[in-house]
């Protein structure tokens, strides 16, 4: 191997086959290339004609469009500002509450469950992530949503209601539906999801670390903060960064339980909307060619770009981690 | 490798010893807890669907098709329809997929720019939103011919499958023994008959196993039919036309006030998560067996 360097870089998988090179063989590899390009030409498509169709909001509202506050059908008159709100803070309090919850699913399965049934608890777990999103906007609507509207709202209003600061975040009716809501609902959609990436991660640590701080004397917890946290520290926030991904363009279950007001304001148990609530909403009732449609593309454009970014940082990050 | 010994130099296994237990049960019960949540979620979820789906869920709701409010319509256009779009899409992403996850894993070595890139798109394609995927298709598919159709539908829901069994393809060929096409070569086949029939066929149930979960994730979507195969109140079978499909049928009824659609939409709720479900822990059942 190392006598000829220049020769062997890329034979990992695939040894090559030089001397049976059949013109078969060449229709073969234009077949698969075919499809690999098939599949190039989607995505760029998708991000080409999302960016083409918001093209004349763009140019009516300039680039401002993105933090224009008023989306009115009326006046004819659109900005990205309040639906993008409603998704980027929906989007961080589903993380921040599925965050500690899946890390402490996975420690618990991972370094404490009796194998049996940390195996039955896991596979539960699984199954909840497969369970698609518009059953988790059903369930919101109808467990979450009254159980705010009824105990959470009152509560917190009785109690926080003179509190400087807090009040400003619990204000308005208790209708139950709001940015709280719609963040505690992506919360067990994608703690689920995160629980798996983040088992993965610390299963592929070596045992050997495990062990010799075991050998040493050290708690569970031990293990778990002082050698697998910092050994797994990228992986779990590549976990996080994949979660959030997800919660940014989830339509079904936040269109149930958001409320669908398009308005900007400190509370987050007012109703608000998202990018992926207000496209699914309002889009059937665009017609085509208007000013609102294209706005309506352009929001799915800036969407793009936020969950294009959020990927490539899950990328990087589990390209460090390596 | 840094971090951890940056973090654990102020730490002494034999030191505090009871404040270190006392955490760590603390640590325990805080994950027991966090673990507990997420399994009464499911719990919840289920016996959500269960106790408002199994009254609505009869042979009439299952045989009839849909009807206007209080005339005892059931989902079974909508079942047919769900069917024959995740059917169609599963035909148009299994040879697509198949033939990408081939080609990034037989000549997509790390010098191959092609090859990476694909890969990346494919990784961004399983990540998009899925309703974006359904803007996508009604600019290519419907406002070009001025009507929805299930063709669109299922061209949509392909397109979120595609990645997910061009994901597995790769993994599974990837993990092929170099031996067995060594052996292959050595026997005098060509590439592609070394590909196609000893490194497909050895990872056959990994591949298999990708296309169902494909097909679970395909069947629970609503967003990207929203705006492609629209739903339809009546039997189609024309791919030319729109199309009902379960979730979007939920989707329309669960937020109406008819009492008898909101059942319906209920039991069209179960069906389509015992649907996905089975799916899975089949998929699992064949993992272990395998």
């Amino acid at each position: 191997m190392t006598l000829a360097p220049a020769r062997q870089p890329d034979k990992v998988s695939a040894p090559e086959y030089k001397e049976k090179r059949s013109s078969a063989d060449t229709a073969f590899q234009a077949i698969v290339g075919g499809c690999s390009l098939v599949v190039l030409i989607a995505l760029g498509g998708l991000v080409v004609l999302m960016g083409v169709g918001g093209q004349e909001a763009f140019r009516t509202f300039g680039l401002g469009f993105t933090f224009r506050d008023v989306w009115n059908p009326v006046t004819n008159d659109y900005g990205a500002w309040a639906p993008l709100f409603g998704t980027i803070v929906s989007t961080l309090i589903g993380v921040l509450i599925a965050m500690p919850l899946a890390f402490g699913t996975a420690f618990w399965l991972t370094a404490i469950a009796p194998p049996k049934i940390a195996a039955v608890v896991g596979t539960a777990v699984q199954l909840l992530a497969a369970v698609p999103s518009i059953i988790f906007g059903m369930w919101g609507f109808f467990t979450i949503v009254p159980f705010m509207a009824r105990h959470v709202q009152p509560f917190m209003m009785h109690n926080f209601r003179h509190v400087p600061g807090i009040s400003l975040l619990i204000h308005g009716a208790p209708f139950g539906t709001g940015l709280m809501t719609a963040g505690i609902v992506l919360a067990m959609m994608i703690a689920p999801f995160m629980t798996a990436v983040m088992r993965d991660v610390f299963g592929a640590m070596p045992g050997m670390l495990r062990e010799s701080a075991y050998g040493l004397g050290a708690t569970r917890w031990d293990v778990m903060w002082k050698v697998v946290v910092p050994w797994s520290r990228t992986g779990m926030i590549g976990a996080t960064v994949l979660g959030m991904g997800r919660a940014l363009g989830e339509t079904m279950a936040v269109t149930f339980v958001i409320g669908n007001v398009t308005s900007v304001g400190w509370s987050l148990f007012a109703p608000r909307s998202t990018v992926a609530s207000l496209i699914a909403l309002q889009f059937p009732e665009s017609p085509v060619g208007s000013l609102r449609l294209s706005s309506l593309l352009a929001l799915g454009f800036i969407l793009m770009l936020l969950s294009f970014a959020s990927l490539s940082l899950a990328r990087m990050l589990r390209k460090d981690g390596k | 490798m840094s971090d951890m010994t940056t973090s654990s130099s102020g730490w002494a296994p034999n030191a505090n010893g009871a404040r270190r237990r006392r955490m760590d049960r603390l640590a325990t019960l805080l994950g027991m807890v966090a673990a507990g949540i997420l399994v009464l979620v499911l719990t919840s979820i289920l016996w959500t669907l269960l106790s408002r789906g199994i009254t609505g869920l009869s042979a009439a709701a299952i045989m009839k098709p849909m009807g206007p409010p209080g005339s005892g319509g059931g989902l079974a256009n909508a079942i047919l329809g769900s069917l024959i779009q995740t059917f169609l899409a599963l035909l148009i992403a299994t040879p697509l997929g198949l033939g990408c996850g081939i080609y990034l894993s037989e000549y997509g070595n790390r010098q191959n720019r092609f090859a990476s890139c694909v890969r990346f798109v494919s990784d961004v394609l399983m990540s998009v939103p899925s309703i974006l995927v359904g803007l996508f298709v009604y600019q290519i598919l419907v406002a070009p011919f001025g009507h929805f159709s299930a063709f669109a539908g299922s061209v949509a829901l392909a397109i979120l499958a595609v990645p997910i069994i061009v994901r597995t393809t790769e993994d599974m060929l990837r993990l092929v023994p170099i031996a067995m096409r060594e052996a292959g070569a050595a026997l005098g086949a060509t590439r592609w008959r070394v590909t196609l029939f000893l490194c497909l066929r050895s990872a056959k149930t990994g591949v298999l196993t990708g296309i169902l979960l494909a097909l679970a994730r395909v069947s629970g979507e609503t967003a990207p039919l929203l705006f492609t195969s629209l739903g339809n109140q009546n039997w189609s079978f024309s791919l030319n036309r729109p199309m009902a499909s379960l979730p979007v049928t939920i989707y329309q009824y669960a937020g109406a006030s008819y009492e008898d659609w909101v059942q319906l939409a209920w039991a069209g709720a179960l069906l389509v998560t015992m649907g996905v479900l089975a799916i899975n822990i089949a998929v699992r059942l064949s993992a272990r067996r395998g």
